[in-house]
């Protein structure tokens, strides 16, 4: 089941002339009790495949954003083990969105290769991605991974050269998960003039579908991407608007909602 | 710990950067294509015979090399055991041994043809020594400093700023070096092309670990030749405080293969090891990866980083370079530990025996010197690397021991 949903995830998109729409949510944040509803409802709102980001202390890849959402989860208690529970629950009323445990190595490492992989298939989650583990070194979490069909999911960036997109694309399974910009998570806005001729390199190398991440904000942004890839990642910026409207007191579940209706409509193709 | 028999401990690290299971290379995707032609571009460059040429000359007539191996014979006589040695980093130009690796470092950034340098910085004394070499090399420097930090080492804040470097006061996290480390890695993933950033420690991802010890070897080097001069025979143990490891495995790492000379870190035990505040990533952590490497970890159940505390800026890192954690683990090397007070102690003692004042990093290893004397006992020889000098703790210092410092 597990990589099979991240397929029929895309394959979904691609029936009904759209790019997958990819949210990014932190587990714990605002609250652990308000994230098990976002991810009810940005699921409900349009979300094909929820990225779930388990906090560490240390995000070095993350811009400011992320990096603040994580320092609240903490403070949450939130941990990787509660982020499994977060899922078990989730799937219990859902079993169709695919989701993605993205983030750093040490609480992998921490739970043990086998236990975390375990989990993974245990609670419903179908692919990983571990920012700070690069194919030259993550053979523990691949095997792990493979031994309990969850896909593998790898970064390919702007300095990732045609030599080396061949050892990240070897062993993934799911989709590539390309990075717009050489910077952190919620900075740099996406130029998609600039990454046409590269994401269209790393379509023709993976043989997988390619979702286009880092630098989308806006509809217009969501748009534009999704005419270039099979699906587009957003994270900063709902982890924003989610933080700010709970933070003055609005209904930010909703405004999750909303915000996952807004962009899957956005990521029409042309 | 079971001690294994290694034929050649130079042989580490491994072609993929691993001393045993510690080190490696973890980081982003973005950041990979850049250490791989670090990597390359130091393999090319370290037995270049103009590169060699270039280092050796600025280490002689820039830092002032060789350093002193002086015999400190008041100390000596305090304890009344070994004959105790300091190696004399402290008198290097910028007043640490941090400087050695930043110029190996920087005459690399140059041939690699970048044009910005970046740093994190602790203590400051690695932030100085890159303001330094940029300074000297005409390339903008960026410094990342934890805002904790930039109170307590002012003095050199002061100086990085003189010396026409930015410094950039980073307030995530617990605003100290690791949260520095962190902005430094953001920064070169924001800036993959023209930015090289020179790590200050003997950590991060491969190629650093072992780029840094490479540079920093000198220190042993010189130590070796100086005590078969002044002794006619090789030290019974060598004595080196831990922070990331980087003036440790610079003394070190000439002698690891002298398998009689006993080798002692001594990490920062801050309040106590039996408390929370401590930075001993050794005695109280265990393996995990952190800013690109694997190895001893201050860490919780869940695999966070725990905050580690030090009177010491230098030695406030929760972590500790891969090839210490390989020494620990193969047994080559023993590791011991020293609180604020002791250290403080340890400080007062060597100015007023010695007339240095050390840093508080080194007065670490000064708290232990007594007993390792003792220990060796009269007759033996024990050299001790003076990391670097006190200057820019005065202020910590006289606030510690509370004393008016105009007064």
């Amino acid at each position: 089941m597990p990589v099979s949903r991240i397929s029929k995830a895309f394959e979904n998109a691609k029936a009904e002339n759209r790019a997958a729409l990819v949210l990014y949510t932190m587990a714990g944040d605002p609250t652990p009790e308000i994230s098990a509803k976002i991810l009810e409802n940005i699921a409900e709102g349009g979300a094909d495949i929820i990225e779930i980001g388990f906090p560490f202390s240390d995000p070095m890849a993350d811009g400011i954003s992320i990096q603040k959402a994580a320092i609240r989860a903490l403070e949450n208690k939130m941990t990787l083990k509660k982020t499994f529970e977060l899922v078990r629950n989730f799937r219990v009323k859902n079993q169709n969105t695919a989701i993605v445990l993205m983030g750093y190595l040490n609480p992998i490492e921490s739970m043990g290769y086998a236990k975390f992989a375990q989990n993974c298939a245990d609670c419903g989650v179908d692919g990983v991605i571990a920012v700070d583990d690069p194919p030259e070194e993550d053979m523990e979490l691949r095997t792990g991974l493979k031994a309990n069909d969850v896909a593998l999911i790898r970064l390919a960036t702007p300095t990732t050269d045609e030599h080396r997109l061949k050892k990240v694309i070897k062993d993934i399974s799911g989709f590539v998960y390309y990075v717009s910009v050489a910077g952190v998570t919620g900075t740099k806005a996406i130029d998609t003039d600039a990454i046409k001729d590269k994401v269209s390199l790393v379509k023709s190398a993976a043989k997988l579908p390619v979702a286009i991440g880092f630098g989308i904000r806006t509809e217009e942004a969501a748009h534009n991407t999704a005419q270039l890839a099979d699906g587009i990642v957003i994270g900063a910026a709902l982890v924003d608007i989610v933080f700010n409207a709970y933070k003055d007191g609005n209904d930010c579940v909703k405004i999750a909602k909303d915000f996952a209706m807004r962009m899957k409509n956005a990521a029409v193709k042309n | 710990m079971n001690k294994q028999l290694h034929n050649d401990w130079s042989a580490y690290p491994d072609e993929n950067g691993r001393f045993g299971q510690f080190g490696g290379r973890f980081v982003a995707e973005t950041l990979m294509p850049n250490i791989l032609a670090l990597e390359e571009a130091y393999n090319k460059y370290k037995d270049d015979e103009d590169f060699k040429t270039e280092f050796s000359g600025l280490m002689t007539h820039y830092v002032g090399r060789p350093s002193p191996l002086y015999f400190a014979e008041r100390l000596t006589e305090y304890y009344g055991g070994a004959k105790i040695y300091f190696k004399r980093e402290e008198l290097n130009h910028t007043g640490a041994h941090k400087i050695n690796n930043c110029l190996g470092q920087i005459l690399l950034a140059k041939r690699m043809g970048k044009t910005r340098i970046i740093a994190e910085t602790g203590a400051g004394q690695h932030g100085v020594a890159t303001a330094t070499v940029c300074a000297r090399f005409g390339l903008p420097c960026m410094v990342y400093m934890g805002a904790k930090d930039v109170e307590r080492q002012s003095p050199n804040v002061f100086r990085m700023k003189l010396l026409g470097a930015e410094v950039n006061p980073v307030t995530s996290g617990t605003q100290t070096l690791k949260d520095a480390m962190n902005e430094a890695l953001r920064d070169w993933v924001s800036n993959p092309h023209d930015t090289f950033y020179i790590i200050g420690t003997a950590a991060g991802p491969h190629p650093y670990p072992q780029m840094v010890r490479d540079f920093q070897s000198v220190i042993g080097k010189e130590a070796k030749e100086q005590i078969l001069a002044a002794e006619g025979r090789l030290p019974d143990a060598i004595v080196a405080c831990i922070g990331g490891g980087s003036n440790a495995l610079g003394l070190f790492h000439p002698f690891l293969n002298d398998e009689n000379v006993k080798i002692y870190g001594v990490e920062a035990a801050g309040l106590g090891l039996d408390t929370d505040k401590h930075a001993a990533a050794m005695a109280g952590g265990r393996p995990g990866v952190l800013h690109g490497n694997r190895t001893y970890l201050l860490q919780d159940d869940d695999g966070q980083i725990l905050d580690a505390h030090s009177i010491s800026a230098g030695l406030d890192y929760p972590g500790v370079g891969p090839e210490l954690s390989f020494l620990k683990d193969t047994g080559r090397a023993t590791y011991l530990s020293t609180t604020d007070d002791e250290a403080l102690e340890a400080f007062q003692l060597c100015s007023r025996l010695e007339g240095i004042l050390p840093a508080l990093e080194p007065s670490h290893a000064l708290a232990r010197i007594g007993e390792i004397a003792k220990d060796i006992g009269k007759g033996g020889v024990v050299v001790l690397n003076i990391s670097g000098r006190g200057d820019k703790d005065i202020f910590t210092i006289a606030n510690a021991i509370g004393t008016d410092i105009g007064g």
